[in-house]
């Protein structure tokens, strides 16, 4: 491509190349512009949780620009102080942790046997899985809302869990199935050879095999459910509300409670950023693949 | 940090498997392979297929579910003002939305191709998806303050206004009308009654500010002097009292910047701003005018836009969700773009094409297949919005920005009391998507047949 490249790179005339690289500093001004803009907004409520509710109240956030001496991180302070907050912030590890378990787990298995065993009509109920991938959310909440009423887990951190199961399950079964596929054969039979059953196989062979995907799979079930506000905001109580339930009740009076909210929303985006700058690869190709959601 | 360019972008909306049917390499009994897909199977089941019909059944009866209504509840949705508002915004939402997402991103994907800090743009754009809708929420919440003294954007507003068009200093002012001859002459301007002279300094008392609401810090007044036309505007109020009415006492402060204008005639023929000591000095022509103190001294200050008010409340949601989904766009374009041969656009520049006839001919139709499936993905994701709009839209305008996934939630559990309503909603939402839902079937089906 280079070789290529610099001759026909000579051909091009002298006026031709000065007006391309006038044209390459508007775009790089463009794109220092577009960063920034990027940039601000989350800047700008970042500094907000670092000052005093009396100086949000009377000025910008750039002001800190001026007076660099109002930072201070009481909010965060009293903010952690509060029984709901960190009360909230549990439920929120509660309900992820074992949603994307569960989600993970359950899916590999089906996943699995959607790609290595034989048995009538596999290919049908796989369709029914593909079928089930771009059902929103919002379809099953009144229903679950009856359903869970009925059996008494309304209000429980159970039924958030298995809500976000139930609807995580489609596309982890879909993305695991194509993965766990792809494993060359030889190896698997070269594990059976050596008297291995399926569950051997499956816990031996193909999980570690399918370490990446599960990886991808494991990240974005976990962001999804760590970030969910309206499956939490139905199926929870104020027991067992998540951290972003319990800062939505704040928003109504979003100018008095700002010195919550700022510092609160951040702390709910910490563990999101760091997945984010810990795990890029994974986290794109998850989100990639189940954007659909 | 490399990752986010180099990511080969996946699925979106039509996930496209590598499907070879394959034979168990074990000779798998039935009831191992149930075991292994039974736990998955009952969930999917009980949570999603289970509500997908109810939710259907429920929607043919009424409010509290006892009376069998027909599809009234879908009459109703398409009658009712509420629920109205709803689907006309749904429906801007997904002609808007996806289409300027994508545009971004397209635009973003080529630019950053040619820089060599595209990465790090790149992962500054992608890095909202990683964030809760609720967060993103309150940033842009924050953003769209309508005090430009809080909100970014009108702070950027009311700077770009205010470099247009000059901004009033003393908003509310008034003259002591005991104590001058200055009278209101319409508009909200001043003017006296009397005219002014050569050697005789005017006065032009003014109140209705706290001394120690004066923006910066104002200097004391002086009493103007001199042959000149001259004059003093000032604070004709001091703290704590004292002072004789209409007089330049020790300590009132003066008022600089407030615009005189000489008058003659209905004419203006002079003008002059008021200095740091409240004096100002006219041209002798002014002599035997009458002043006037023009309106833009006392205007109110130029507030802002109302990002959140009933017009604007949509378009300024649709923005927050912009910035959070630029990045998936941008980096899915990306990635077919890094797929396209690039000898063809050499080729095009040979040909002489230049760059906007190479993007606009040669990369736009040849990235086409990428650029469906992400508008299609957005679509998807749009038609379902709802913690933007629930975080973003204050109370009052709630009911301007009013989506479907939002006007489901106020109908069954925001007080609506009305499940059969809400059911209809979701009904018709996964209508929505049920193309989609048979592009995927299809494409499974052709790779199977492979």
């Amino acid at each position: 491509m280079t070789a290529l490249d610099t001759t026909v790179r000579a051909k091009r005339s002298v006026a031709t190349r000065v007006a391309s690289g006038a044209a390459g500093g508007v775009m790089r001004i463009f794109l220092i512009l577009v960063a920034l803009f990027w940039l601000v907004p989350t800047f700008g409520l970042l500094v907000s949780s670092f000052r005093d509710p009396t100086d949000i109240a009377t000025s910008g956030w750039w002001k800190v620009f001026t007076a660099p001496s109002q930072l201070t991180a009481r909010s965060y302070q009293s903010l952690l102080e509060k029984d709901a907050i960190t009360h909230a912030l549990f439920n929120t590890i509660w309900i992820t942790v074992p949603a994307t378990l569960l989600v993970v787990i359950l899916g590999a298995m089906a996943g699995y046997a959607f790609a290595w065993m034989d048995f009538k009509g596999r290919d049908w109920w796989f369709l029914v899985v593909v079928a089930l991938l771009v059902v929103p959310v919002q379809v099953a909440l009144i229903p679950l809302a009856d359903l869970f009423g009925r059996i008494g887990i309304f209000g429980d951190i159970i039924g958030v869990v298995l809500f976000h199961v139930g609807f995580g399950l489609p596309f982890a079964i879909f993305l695991l199935r194509n993965f766990f596929a792809e494993i060359p054969r030889e190896l698997l039979e070269a594990a059976r050879l050596d008297g291995a059953g399926e569950t051997r196989l499956f816990l031996t062979v193909v999980m570690p095999l399918g370490a990446p995907a599960i990886a991808s799979l494991g990240i974005f079930q976990f962001l999804w459910v760590w970030n969910d506000m309206l499956v939490a905001l139905v199926f929870s109580n104020a027991e067992s509300q998540p951290l972003t339930v319990a800062l939505q009740q704040q928003v109504r009076q979003f100018g008095n409670n700002i010195d919550v909210l700022a510092p609160g929303a951040f702390i709910s985006m910490v563990i999101p950023l760091v997945v984010f700058f810990a795990f890029q690869r994974q986290f794109v190709s998850g989100v990639m693949a189940g954007a659909v959601k | 940090m490399t990752s986010v360019a180099n990511s080969t972008g996946g699925a979106g909306a039509l996930p496209t498997p590598s499907v070879s049917p394959r034979k168990s390499v074990t000779g798998t009994r039935l009831w191992v392979a149930v075991l292994f897909l039974l736990p998955a199977f009952v969930l999917l089941g009980a949570l999603v297929v289970y509500p997908i019909g109810y939710s259907v059944w429920r929607s043919l009866y009424d409010a509290d579910g006892s009376g069998f209504v027909g599809l009234k509840n879908y009459g109703d949705i398409f009658s009712n003002d509420a629920t109205l508002t709803a689907v006309r915004n749904t429906a801007i939402w997904v002609a808007v939305a996806p289409a300027l997402v994508t545009a971004l991103g397209l635009i973003f994907a080529v630019m950053t191709e040619r820089v060599r800090w595209g990465t790090a743009f790149k992962l500054i754009v992608f890095m909202p998806m990683a964030i809760s809708m609720l967060a993103a929420g309150i940033i842009f919440r924050l953003v769209y303050e309508q005090d430009p003294h809080l909100g970014a954007a009108n702070a950027v507003a009311k700077s770009i206004h205010d470099t247009f068009v000059s901004s009033s200093v003393y908003p509310g002012a008034r003259p002591n009308e005991t104590a001058t001859d200055l009278k209101p002459s319409g508009g909200g301007a001043f003017t006296t009654t009397g005219t002014v002279h050569a050697g005789t300094p005017a006065l032009l008392p003014l109140v209705g500010i706290a001394p120690n609401r004066l923006p910066g810090t104002p200097e004391n007044a002086r009493a103007a002097s001199g042959s000149g036309v001259t004059g003093t505007v000032w604070l004709d109020f001091k703290l704590g009292g004292g002072g004789t009415k209409g007089k330049v006492d020790p300590g009132e402060k003066a008022l600089k910047g407030v615009k005189v204008e000489a008058v003659k005639g209905g004419k203006v023929v002079a003008s002059a701003k008021s200095g740091a000591d409240g004096t100002f000095t006219l041209p002798a022509k002014a002599d035997g005018a009458r002043l006037r103190l023009p309106a833009s001294n006392f205007s109110a200050p130029y507030n802002g836009i109302d990002w959140l008010g009933p017009t604007l409340v949509t378009p300024a949601i649709i923005g927050a969700y912009v910035w959070m989904w630029a990045g998936f766009a941008m980096v899915l374009i990306a990635a077919g773009l890094a797929g396209v041969d690039r000898n063809l656009l050499e080729a095009a520049r040979v040909d002489g094409a230049n760059e906007w006839q190479v993007f606009r001919r040669v990369t736009v139709p040849l990235l086409a297949p990428v650029l469906v499936v992400v508008l299609i993905t957005l679509m998807i994701n749009v038609m379902k919005i709802f913690d933007l709009v629930y975080i973003i839209a204050p109370q009052p305008s709630q009911d301007d920005a009013n989506v479907l996934a939002l006007q489901l939630f106020l109908s069954s559990f925001g007080g609506g009391g009305n499940e059969g309503v809400g059911s209809a909603i979701g009904v018709i939402l996964l209508l929505l998507v049920l193309p989609v839902m048979f592009v995927n079937i299809r494409r499974l089906r052709k790779e199977r047949q492979r």
